[in-house]
């Protein structure tokens, strides 16, 4: 049975990608005969080329899955130099990894209103420093650029990227290595960029590579904060693909291939860097200097993240203020009065909404598990390296959504399956499995063989040792990568949409539902009820592990004990 | 794909009558009886716009009323762009599923529903079959039985009506000066250039956007009647050549200089709300009343609509052809175009939607229903609809969104 898991897991994820993708393909060509495309051609092609802005399109999309994962990995790495084990970084990884659980969507809203010439940060500011009776006509959301876009991404990815370095850390054994630096005269900033970094970046580049798949192809921060006049390629699809001329199906299908290639290309650029970042730094690597730029290094890292972290608790706090406002005048720092109707309008509609959205989230997230788990387990026992072919569980995190999902529909129905829960839970599948994976594979390689050993020694069978051993020692990332896996869940909308009929009503797809109508009280009420689902799912995480490694079980040799920096505690 | 749809839901009793409807539709429909008998029971997956809550209010409103008197469960799929449904059925056509799809009723007018008309992707006719729909008196009311001038055949049933208003907040510097504020798309343009930046319309290809495309151009091109033709019948550069001149005189005195337009019509509001606009508008009349209810909006808010006269559009419900429970579907239609649903949905208090019903044809009682008192004085005058402009072909929507995006839609 465990033979089969990394086959079945593998199929279970890249097939429907690859239906999907058929099923986009064809029409990209010209064939859909449902609306009269019974021949190839390359008319859709001719008519995406054609139109306006298509390339800017693409370059805002291929520049901020570049630039979001460079500023957001610069940020993480030289905070852990800078911080390492201080009260600093302890203090800000709290402030940090419950950010991790806020959907992109909410984040976006609260960072548009934070920033906004009208915004909070403006409010608070006037009239009495800037002397602005009236927002000034400044074009800051939405800029050209893509910049306050990038922005939101980076303030959304550094939290993911920081604590998939954690918890690679923990298997590297940072303390030692820059202990030895130090020893031999280099700063501790600068001993560990130069000790522990090399070890720990081939540890999160796979973490890296769903970040650029996802700066270069998202939809829901682009829609908030993205430019307009031309938007992202990825919006241009959406809007495309509703147009209701129905013939622009056709052109849709061909931009979401192209969309393929733009994040390809982001990639593919991405691993040059990669080769050529290496290849630049080898000298300085061993060149010997032990404290040049340490200082700036130190402040840098320190500041870089306290900073985000500050910027999108404002966010948040704007989102909060709002869902209890009242009328709310610029300038005022707060709004004339406060109400809690808006909280009251909503919650008829809550209960069946969170009961679905736990349910589905539960469900995929335990399937998820136990799969990876099966995966690792088997891998494990016959001694084999990863296999080469796992790269394709990435394979939906790459291929951007919108590429595949609307073709997964037409291939579903083909095939008789009815839009349902089942269905929606089969979806969301395909996106937490590889976070899943993500975030346990590392630990559970590295976890200490001779644990194992002793146990079997001691005449238990390899079933019992897995659960009575390995399972207890792995409580931490285990409740962390549920903890993700309820996050991706919960956050998923196109999926839920597309693949429920909209039959499967979320906590999402009601916030996005709403959004459309532009009631920033309700959106703030939907955004932060749709943050705290997945942020008490965290907190779980962090205080279940200490109740699981009651003292009985607690090993005593610290050492090969995940450590609790890993649960976000 | 030509093969039978094979389900196990073939048993139901509503998949027969699903299968049975399309080729002997008529006759069924006519013995109303029998349609609200088949319709006990069934669940209705309405799809349909769910980004106001007080919208979303009102059908669930109307979902406790067809449970309570029709046996019908009524389910709101709330959509963020009705074209999502239409994606839906095309896609369930695409996969051969022609007779138990997963879309019963759908809110849409317009565009969408030419699309859907074009590709058979609608059930009808039934609209005219429906008990109530006499009470909105067709042949005095045309709008109710044509959509962007496209007949409707009975392929949709009318729910209400939409208009372009404007609304402005009268405390705001723009107005100190001036008493009314601008009527013409002229007088917009001088009011622009001496307050720049209070004033923007969406970002075309958005439904409200577009509809300020049509809407200035009706006003500046002396070639009205070719807007209600298709596009393909007339010059388009000629017609629309006055409207691009005023755009590209507009747009540098517009909110961010005509460099970004906001996403949506409700983002608008949400501007006008954040004192970044001093002048804004809505398909919705009753909208800016409601926003100063939910705090979005100062008191000092006001609505209007131009001398000439705004478009307006009636909106509509519809079935899809796949529909496995068009009975279901139809007896929603028919409440939806009761007085006393109608008349609920008018109200301030629950929607604001204005009737699709000749409430002058109505009896007494039913006529009482809707005199409510419209004392809000952010709503607009009662003698603003008297002047409503025809929405044109719809391919004009499209032909103007495409030049929209050619000249401005890459800076």
């Amino acid at each position: 049975m465990l033979r089969l898991a990394p086959l079945l897991v593998i199929a279970l994820l890249t097939l429907p990608v690859a239906a999907g993708l058929a099923m986009i393909a064809l029409p990209a060509f010209g064939y859909l005969p449902v609306l009269g495309g019974d021949t190839f051609s390359l008319a859709p092609w001719q008519e995406l080329f054609a139109q306006p802005g298509l390339w800017r399109s693409a370059a805002l999309s291929l520049a901020s899955g570049l630039i979001t994962p460079a500023v957001a990995l610069v940020a993480v790495v030289l905070f852990l130099a800078a911080a390492q084990n201080g009260r600093l970084a302890r203090g800000v990884r709290r402030l940090i990894s419950p950010l991790l659980a806020i959907p992109h969507a909410a984040l976006g809203f609260g960072l548009a209103f934070l920033i906004a010439p009208s915004g909070l940060a403006m409010r608070a500011a006037s009239p009495w420093l800037t002397g602005a009776e009236r927002p000034p006509d400044a074009l800051i959301v939405n800029d050209p650029l893509g910049l306050s876009l990038m922005a939101g991404l980076i303030l959304k990815e550094i939290p993911f990227l920081l604590l998939m370095s954690l918890a690679a850390l923990n298997q590297l054994r940072p303390e030692k290595h820059v202990e030895i630096a130090r020893s031999l005269g280099y700063a501790p900033t600068t001993g560990w960029l130069k000790t522990v970094l090399p070890g720990l970046y081939p540890l999160i580049r796979l973490p890296l590579y769903a970040v650029i798949a996802y700066a270069s192809a998202n939809v829901d921060m682009a829609l908030i904060l993205g430019p307009s006049l031309p938007p992202p390629l990825a919006v241009s699809i959406l809007e495309w693909f509703n147009d209701p001329d129905l013939n622009r199906r056709f052109m849709a299908s061909a931009a979401a291939m192209m969309q393929l290639g733009v994040t390809l290309t982001a990639l593919g650029l991405w691993w040059l860097g990669e080769r050529l970042t290496a290849y630049t730094l080898r000298p300085w690597l061993s060149a010997g200097g032990r404290q040049r730029g340490e200082r700036v290094l130190t402040l840098t890292g320190r500041t870089l993240l306290t900073g985000a972290g500050l910027v999108a608790l404002a966010a948040l706090a704007g989102l909060v203020i709002f869902s209890v406002a009242g009328f709310w005048r610029f300038p005022d720092a707060l709004p004339q009065g406060f109400t809690l109707d808006h909280w009251q309008r909503f919650t008829p509609m809550l209960g069946e909404a969170l009961g679905s959205t736990a349910t589905i989230g539960l469900v995929a997230t335990l399937v998820a598990t136990l799969l990876v788990l099966a995966v690792l387990e088997n891998e494990h026992r016959r001694h084999i390296r990863p296999a080469r072919a796992l790269w394709l569980l990435y394979l939906p995190l790459i291929v951007p959504q919108i590429a595949f999902l609307f073709g997964l529909v037409v291939a579903a129905e083909s095939a008789g399956i009815a839009p349902q829960m089942g269905l929606v839970i089969a979806g969301h599948l395909l996106f937490v499995l590889p976070y899943v994976y993500l975030s346990l594979a590392e630990a559970y390689r590295r976890l200490d063989p001779r644990w194992l050993e002793i146990a079997r020694s001691l005449g238990v069978t390899r079933n019992a040792a897995f659960w009575r051993v390995r399972l207890p020692l792995l409580a931490a990332p285990l409740l962390t990568a549920f903890a993700v896996g309820l996050a991706i869940s919960i956050g998923q909308y196109l999926p839920t949409r597309l693949l429920g009929a909209g039959r499967v009503e979320t906590v999402t797809t009601e916030a996005v539902a709403l959004a459309s109508g532009g009631n920033r009280r309700l959106i703030s009420v939907w955004a932060l009820v749709q943050a705290l689902l997945p942020l008490a799912g965290f907190m779980l995480a962090a205080t279940l592990p200490t109740l699981f490694t009651a003292p009985r079980h607690r090993p005593r040799c610290a050492k090969s004990t995940p450590q609790k920096d890993a649960t976000l505690a | 794909m030509p093969r039978p749809y094979r389900r196990t839901a073939l048993l139901s009793a509503g998949l027969t009558l699903a299968l049975s409807l399309p080729a002997a539709a008529q006759p069924k429909i006519d013995d109303w009886d029998a349609v609200l008998k088949r319709a006990e029971g069934q669940t209705v997956y309405w799809n349909a716009w769910g980004g106001d809550s007080r919208t979303n209010r009102y059908i669930d409103w109307v979902a406790g009323q067809m449970q309570e008197r029709f046996d019908v469960e009524v389910e709101h799929v709330k959509l963020e762009d009705a074209s999502s449904a239409v994606s839906r059925v095309l896609a369930e056509k695409q996969a051969g599923n022609d007779a138990d799809g997963s879309i019963d009723a759908i809110w849409i007018n317009g565009e969408n529903f030419a699309a859907m008309r074009e590709h058979d992707l609608l059930f009808g006719p039934f609209a005219e079959s429906l008990p109530h729909f006499a009470l909105t008196n067709p042949a005095d009311n045309p709008e109710v039985v044509t959509d962007f001038t496209l007949p409707v055949e009975g392929h949709e049933s009318p729910w209400g009506r939409a208009q372009i208003t404007f609304y402005y907040d009268s405390q705001a510097a723009g107005f100190g000066t001036r008493q009314t504020p601008p009527g013409t798309m002229h007088e917009l343009l001088d009011w622009a250039r001496e307050t720049p930046g209070r004033f923007t319309y969406p970002r075309i290809p958005d439904f409200t956007g577009s509809t300020f495309l049509k809407q200035a151009l009706i006003e500046l091109t002396d070639q009205d009647e070719a807007l209600y033709q298709p596009v393909s019948e007339s010059d388009f550069d000629a017609v629309t050549a006055p409207l691009w001149d005023y755009l590209d005189k507009l747009h540098p005195h517009l909110w961010r200089k005509g460099e970004s337009f906001p996403a949506s019509g409700p983002r608008l509001r949400t501007l006008m709300s954040d004192g970044e606009l001093d002048l804004a508008f809505s398909f919705y009349p009753t909208d800016a009343a409601v926003a100063v209810k939910e705090y979005q909006l100062p008191p000092s808010v006001r609505s209007y609509v131009l001398d000439g006269g705004t478009l307006g559009n009636v909106h509509f419900v519809a079935i899809p052809y796949n529909s496995p429970h068009k009975a279901g579907a139809m007896a929603l239609a028919n409440f939806l175009l009761s007085p006393a649903a109608q008349a609920k949905k008018q109200s301030l208090d629950y929607w604001g939607d204005r009737t699709v019903l000749d409430v002058s044809r109505l009896s007494e009682a039913q006529r009482a229903l809707f005199e409510t008192q419209n004392d809000n004085p952010a709503l607009p005058p009662a003698d603003a609809f008297d002047n409503t402009l025809a929405e044109p072909h719809p391919s004009w929507m499209t032909a103007l969104q495409d030049a929209w995006l050619e000249r401005y839609g890459a800076q």
